[in-house]
């Protein structure tokens, strides 16, 4: 028996190959733009994951550190160590700001890592070239994305860093990419101000009679000191020992020690299911209007496929071929149409990818439900067309 | 004549599809989650590194001379700058004297008449005793009566009494007429050792009360870095290492110097051990003091022993190890680590090896399921 839809495709292959490509970069944008939202979702858990923590300590009644300013005293770590079920206790803080190397600017999430060794909470988990931060001051390590190269000079406010180590995928949740500093500059960064700000506070204190006394010498050089002093980080990270569960470890810290602690679960729910919430229903949005479009378009593209061979199809009802063997042609047809422009969008998706100035995520999930997906609209889009095929008068053929 | 057409077009058909297919395939494999993660690897080796420790501080001067009036005055002049060079004894200003110089003339005119008295005194005396030896003789050949006798002796004691008197009055009077002088003297500002002005607080005709400093002037030779460096890379710092110091203003060039002292108070709310280090030569141009300086203090060399990159080292559930590389699959080895340097090598106390095979840059966390990829260079990262 032959392949009346092989025999078909053979004979316009062109035409139905470049529709099936045609539907493949539909298709391919339909993909992405799931792999954007995965990617969203997907920059929320790696900022989880690269912080290697399992409780975050922030200030009373935040959502910090990252969907919320928090401020927490710098010596807290000491006290939360000591609690039972701790194993580490890192300070940790994070700024997002525009960071300059040479002329360009590039923005980015400035991580204060606490002083200490390679695999301490915070600092970055894996590099893809250079080293770790080996100095109390002035080094950095980058995130390959922010196009910083190791040996290169940056400027963070008003000092100048090394970059000696690259990583990949170390970003915030909303996709800047971190460079990670020592602590105690990272902590002059986020709270100390520029040059100009120093000086008009310390001319206002000075012109403060409270405060510039001519009899207590000395009393104003302290006040100054105590204004420019800063001894805060936004967050501590806590490691836990493998026998405490979050919960046994976090409870004391919230009932004693007066403070918001988030277990990883909490912390994703507020990354995933408030941070990114609004951003991603607008991309789900625009993913149902994406897919619609395209079953519409797939819908069209059959039905016209069939519109343009009725003639035959009647000449091919006039000789006796059975409905079946006309609706089997047809649904052929469109699945094979649906394969091809899930290959062809599947490669235009991965290609598409990298060249995304966020992070697109593609799924082995997501091409499944898609494939499937594309093949059910297919096979729907052609029950329309195989209706008209079957109400097709035979006399057509000779009629015209 | 349709069998070739037809072929001709199945090939071509075929020449598309299977490109398409290949290119799919490729992409179902070689990206997303079921890709192969892109690793490098470093050999685990037996070498000596020398660590050292890297603090921040600012330049200060370790003695700092701050000259002014011992009396509360007026400033009459002041000869020295900010930034001019003294030497020792020099006369850098002084205060004004008031009435001083006036009861100096005073005094040596009191010493004067002072004189006068003493030479009327001396005269006297001499006559007194003139006559206390005439009389004596006249006594002895029973020329006078006794009792002028005893009135002359009397007289001459008198006389003595009254020259003794004067000339410790003169005595007294020099004295004083020193201590003005003394006072006249103090009243000039004098550096007590060579330096730099570093400060000049108050100008001529100021008031300033006593003790109050009018010039500060710090010893250039005894310039030092007040330097910090955190606890817990502080190990191994010693009196006498050498350091490099780099000030802020000049980054290109370092300066030799040492660890002069190690405080022993650290810094309890910054979590850092102080220590001054100091030049080894005085920096030219001498740097401001309170300028930053970065400071690298080199510790002695450490024997050989396994050296992994500190790139190498990972977090797998709360334990600090590595990936090796066993028969091309992974497994991850716990480690003790020793010493580190500043290049970022870490010596392993325990559990590796030389000669071990780990990984050292990984494009994603890895686990001992991974599929990995080696290469010599991770994509995206430039030579």
């Amino acid at each position: 028996m032959i392949s009346l839809a092989g025999r078909d495709i053979l004979h316009a292959w062109g035409k139905f190959i470049f529709t099936g490509i045609g539907l493949g970069l539909l298709i391919g944008v339909t993909l992405t733009m799931a792999g954007v939202y995965r990617g969203m979702v997907d920059d929320g858990k790696v900022l989880l994951d690269n912080s290697g923590a399992n409780l975050w300590v922030v200030q009373k009644d935040t959502l910090g550190p990252y969907a919320e300013s928090s401020s927490i005293p710098d010596d807290l770590w000491r006290s939360i160590r000591t609690l039972p079920g701790v194993a580490e206790a890192a300070n940790v803080t994070y700024l997002t700001m525009q960071v300059g190397r040479g002329q360009k600017d590039v923005r980015v999430m400035v991580v204060g890592i606490a002083a200490g060794e390679p695999g301490t909470s915070g600092w970055p988990p894996q590099l893809v070239a250079g080293r770790q931060i080996t100095r109390g001051h002035y080094e950095a390590v980058a995130d390959i994305a922010t196009g910083f190269r190791l040996g290169d000079e940056v400027n963070i406010r008003r000092n100048r860093y090394t970059v000696v180590g690259l990583t990949r995928r170390m970003v915030s949740s909303s996709g800047d990419p971190m460079v990670f500093i020592p602590l105690k500059d990272a902590q002059e960064a986020q709270f100390l101000k520029d040059n100009d700000a120093i000086l008009m506070q310390r001319r206002r204190t000075e012109a403060n009679r409270a405060f510039n006394r001519p009899a207590v010498p000395g009393l104003l050089d302290a006040v100054i000191a105590s204004q420019t002093s800063n001894n805060s980080v936004n967050a501590v990270l806590v490691r836990i020992q493998p026998e405490y569960s979050p919960r046994e470890v976090a409870e004391p810290i919230r009932r004693w020690k007066r403070l918001t602690v988030y277990d990883r679960a909490q912390m994703e729910e507020i990354l995933v299911g408030k941070l990114i919430a609004t951003s991603a229903r607008q991309i789900a949005m625009f993913l149902v209007i994406l897919a619609v479009v395209s079953a519409a378009i797939v819908a069209f593209i059959i039905y016209t496929l069939t519109m343009d061979k009725i003639r035959e199809i009647a000449v091919l009802k006039l000789i006796g071929t059975r409905n079946r063997t006309i609706a089997g042609m047809i649904l052929q047809q469109a699945l094979v149409l649906g394969v091809i422009g899930f290959v062809v969008g599947k490669i235009t998706a991965t290609f598409a990818a990298p060249l995304f100035p966020k992070y697109v995520l593609l799924t082995p999930i997501d091409s499944i439900l898609g494939f499937v997906a594309v093949l059910v609209i297919c096979v729907l889009a052609s029950i329309v067309a195989i209706r008209m095929a079957l109400k097709v008068d035979p006399a057509e053929a000779i009629g015209g | 004549m349709r069998f070739p057409r037809l072929q001709r077009q199945t090939l071509t058909l075929v020449a598309v599809i299977i490109p398409l297919l290949f290119l799919f395939i490729y992409v179902a494999l070689r990206s997303g989650p079921l890709a192969p993660i892109a690793v490098t690897v470093s050999t685990v080796e037996s070498r000596p590194i020398a660590p050292a420790l890297a603090g921040m501080g600012t330049v200060q001067a370790r003695f700092t001379y701050k000259i002014g009036p011992t009396v509360a005055g007026r400033v009459k002049r002041l000869d020295v700058h900010v930034g001019d060079t003294v030497k020792a004894g020099q006369v850098l200003g002084e205060m004004d004297a008031v009435d001083l110089d006036d009861r100096i003339s005073a005094q040596q005119a009191a010493i004067k008449s002072s004189e006068a008295t003493l030479r009327q005194a001396a005269a006297k005396e001499a006559f007194a005793q003139t006559q206390a030896s005439r009389y004596e003789q006249l006594l002895s050949v029973r020329g006078t009566s006794e009792e002028t006798v005893v009135t002359k002796r009397q007289e001459l004691a008198v006389a003595s009494a009254v020259l003794a008197a004067s000339r410790e009055d003169i005595v007294r009077l020099r004295a004083e007429l020193e201590a003005l002088r003394a006072q006249r003297g103090n009243l000039r500002l004098v550096a007590p050792v060579a330096g730099l002005v570093a400060v000049r607080d108050a100008d001529p005709g100021t008031t300033v009360v006593a003790g109050q400093a009018v010039v500060e002037v710090i010893d250039t030779a005894s310039l030092w870095v007040d330097t910090r460096f955190d606890q817990i890379s502080a190990e191994g710092l010693a009196t006498g290492r050498p350091a490099k110091i780099v000030l802020r203003s000049r980054r290109s060039q370092g300066v030799a110097g040492h660890v002069l002292r190690i405080e022993p108070r650290a810094d309890a709310v910054t979590e850092e051990t102080l220590a001054k280090i100091a030049f080894d030569a005085p920096p030219v141009p001498l740097p401001p003091l309170g300028e930053l300086a970065e400071v690298t203090v080199q510790l002695g060399e450490l024997p050989a022993a396994p050296t992994i990159s500190n790139a190498a080292i990972r977090t797998v559930d709360g334990q600090r190890g590595v990936w090796t590389l066993v028969d091309g699959g992974l497994t991850f080895t716990p480690v003790v680590l020793g010493r580190s340097s500043l290049d970022g090598l870490v010596q392993v106390v325990k559990g590796l090896s030389v000669g071990e095979q780990v990984v050292l840059y990984s494009e994603k966390a890895l686990s001992a399921k991974s599929r990995i990829h080696i290469v010599e260079r991770l994509p995206g990262v430039t030579p």
